[in-house]
């Protein structure tokens, strides 16, 4: 089976957040990049179905050149080889709504005429938790979100999906096919010193954004139909009272809060 | 001429809560904007539950109604709902931001060469929507240029469903063209993993723990407290996935969601997917070392600390009060 794994460098999860001058996005400055949560799930499906039914693991990311180093993650804990998407600096890809960046990526990926895409839910920055799905449309192929097992089944697959309230069902449906895997089903691998070793070696094909829009120009981000105007600081939706000092001296004024004004003790 | 369309989602043999949020929100959409609202909701139009749509009178309820939509499928879905577009042609259509709608809404802009504004906290003026970010440490604000279709879905609690008004609303039947072909995924029946055994939703007081607690061996650091206080252990959805306590406890999106007079968040960073499980909660307590973590925005008292110091004095001061 072919499989490939689109995957997204984001800030780390306690990446102290500044907004930058233009107002658009976090200062980047002294921030720590990690691969996207449910994108690690999405590779480890991805690596368990190759061990236990052979293929290929393709990963695909968007991303500046600092990309690369999530890029050479994946490779190390045992994708095969991979594809980078890459911009020129941090803005080049904003400029695109997650349409537009869905269609970059499928125009890298088309022409592996692959068994099946994983993708992650959504990624831990923007959240928009619909690039899979949007892929699955472009590429004319049916899809299944928030999968949390693939079982390769006759022609097909059988996958569980996470439904709300804690609900499931089960989906059948044929290859080739798009899954947006949700985190937490499976313990993720680390990669071995020999992955790392071996990583080195393995293809990593540089695809330059401004290159594959110039194939293409209806690529282009002329009219993203979604555009971000500008960030800003949550508002409270409740004003929190901080309870200070020792330990023992916060944990004995909520103690009294507890007692006399919320009235539970 | 344009219209804001709401799609409302039948779930558990009702109109979901999370439905009459978005009607609000696209109510209030389709007032800023001078246009009329028309809802649509997948059911045969003799469906008794169109009756009890409620809140502001829409123009036209729209049944969308073929055996081929009997099971929840994104193929079946998208087709669907896109020939009602094309027959309504509203300028904004308004999703509740649920698991299905996720599901195939996505899809269902991508048909329209547009791209889904998901998850919207907020409407201001322009309309300008607004969105979180990084987990919900960052608020964005999108707006939708040009003038074809736009897609919105809104996130749960983020509005307030609107009270009723007298009048009247005709059901129109939307019989869409659909082919068995066209759906290329089989859903099988949905089915709950286990039988619940704990009910945290009756719960007068939940003590919930997150990534925070680091460790399955220090649980019993929240355990104590949650005893002295007579609480209910909950917990939010990393804990649950490394099977460090049943998902049965697992407050949020794809766990419970809950109201108790007291909510204590213990090392919860506070993603929306936990949020909108107990932002309801009458009193939110939150421990936590970082100081701009989202949970503080719901959180009425809060202690900026290490919980591995907090707790054990927390549950010191609790048994002193109560012996």
């Amino acid at each position: 089976m072919k499989i490939i794994v689109a995957i997204k460098q984001v800030p780390e999860r306690d990446a102290r957040i500044r907004i930058d001058s233009g107002n658009k996005w976090i200062d980047l400055e002294d921030v720590e990049f990690s691969m996207n949560e449910s994108d690690a799930y999405a590779l480890e499906e991805a690596l368990q179905l190759k061990e236990a039914h052979g293929g290929e693991v393709i990963v695909v990311s968007a991303g500046p050149e600092r990309a690369g180093k999530t890029i050479r993650e994946a490779l190390a804990k045992g994708a095969d080889r991979a594809i980078h998407l890459q911009s020129s600096d941090e803005t080049e890809l904003a400029a695109y709504d997650a349409l537009g960046v869905a269609r970059l990526l499928a125009a890298s990926i088309q022409d592996e005429k692959a068994d099946l895409v994983l993708t992650g839910l959504q990624s831990d920055d923007l959240g928009l938790g619909q690039t899979g799905v949007i892929l699955a449309e472009l590429l004319g192929l049916p899809h299944a979100s928030l999968i949390l097992k693939i079982e390769v089944a006759g022609n097909g697959l059988k996958v569980l999906r996470e439904l709300e309230d804690g609900w499931f069902q089960h989906i059948e449906l044929a290859t080739p096919a798009v899954l947006t895997i949700q985190s937490g089903n499976t313990k993720l691998r680390y990669a071995t010193l020999m992955g790392i070793k071996k990583a080195k070696t393995k293809e990593v094909r540089v695809i330059a954004v401004a290159d594959l829009v110039a194939s293409d120009p209806s690529l282009k981000p002329t009219a993203p139909s979604v555009v971000l105007d500008q960030v800003k600081l949550p508002h409270k939706q409740r004003s929190t009272q901080l309870l200070g000092g020792s330990p023992a001296e916060a944990a004995a004024a909520l103690v009294e809060k507890l007692q006399f004004e919320v009235r539970v003790i | 001429m344009s219209s804001v369309l709401v799609f409302l989602e039948i779930k558990n043999r009702e109109i979901s809560r999370i439905s009459w949020e978005a009607m609000a929100a696209g109510h209030q959409l389709a007032a800023s904007l001078g246009v009329p609202v028309d809802l649509a909701v997948v059911a045969n139009r003799d469906n008794p539950l169109l009756q009890t749509i409620h809140g502001k009178v829409p123009r036209t309820v729209y049944a969308i109604d073929d055996p081929l939509l009997h099971d929840y499928t994104a193929d079946g879905y998208t087709t669907a709902c896109a020939q009602l577009i094309e027959h309504a042609k509203p300028t904004y259509v308004v999703f509740p931001h649920t698991y299905q709608v996720r599901d195939f809404a996505p899809r269902l802009a991508t048909r329209f060469q547009q791209t889904l504004i998901s998850d919207v906290t907020g409407i201001e003026a322009g309309p300008a929507f607004t969105r979180q970010l990084l987990q919900g440490k960052l608020n964005a604000s999108y707006h939708h240029s040009g003038s074809e279709v736009c897609f919105l879905s809104i996130q749960a609690g983020a509005f307030r469903a609107d009270a009723a008004e007298a009048g009247s609303t005709a059901v129109e039947p939307f019989l869409p063209k659909l082919d068995a072909t066209q759906i290329r995924t089989k859903p099988g029946e949905p089915f709950r993993a286990s039988a619940q055994t704990v009910d945290l939703t009756s719960a007068p007081i939940l003590v919930s723990v997150g990534r925070g607690i680091k460790e399955e061996a220090n649980l019993p650091l929240v355990q104590e407290l949650a005893t002295a206080l007579s609480a209910e252990l909950a917990a939010s959805r990393p804990i649950c996935d490394a099977g460090w306590l049943p998902m049965e406890r697992q407050v949020g999106s794809s766990g419970q969601t809950v109201a108790p007079k007291l909510y204590l968040a213990i090392g919860i960073s506070g993603a929306i997917q936990h949020l909108v499980g107990m932002k309801g909660s009458q009193c939110v307590v939150a421990i936590n070392k970082d100081e701009n973590a989202p949970i503080f925005e719901v959180a009425d008292y809060g202690i900026v600390g290490d919980l591995f110091e907090v707790v054990p004095a927390l549950t010191t001061a609790v048994r002193k009060v109560k012996s």
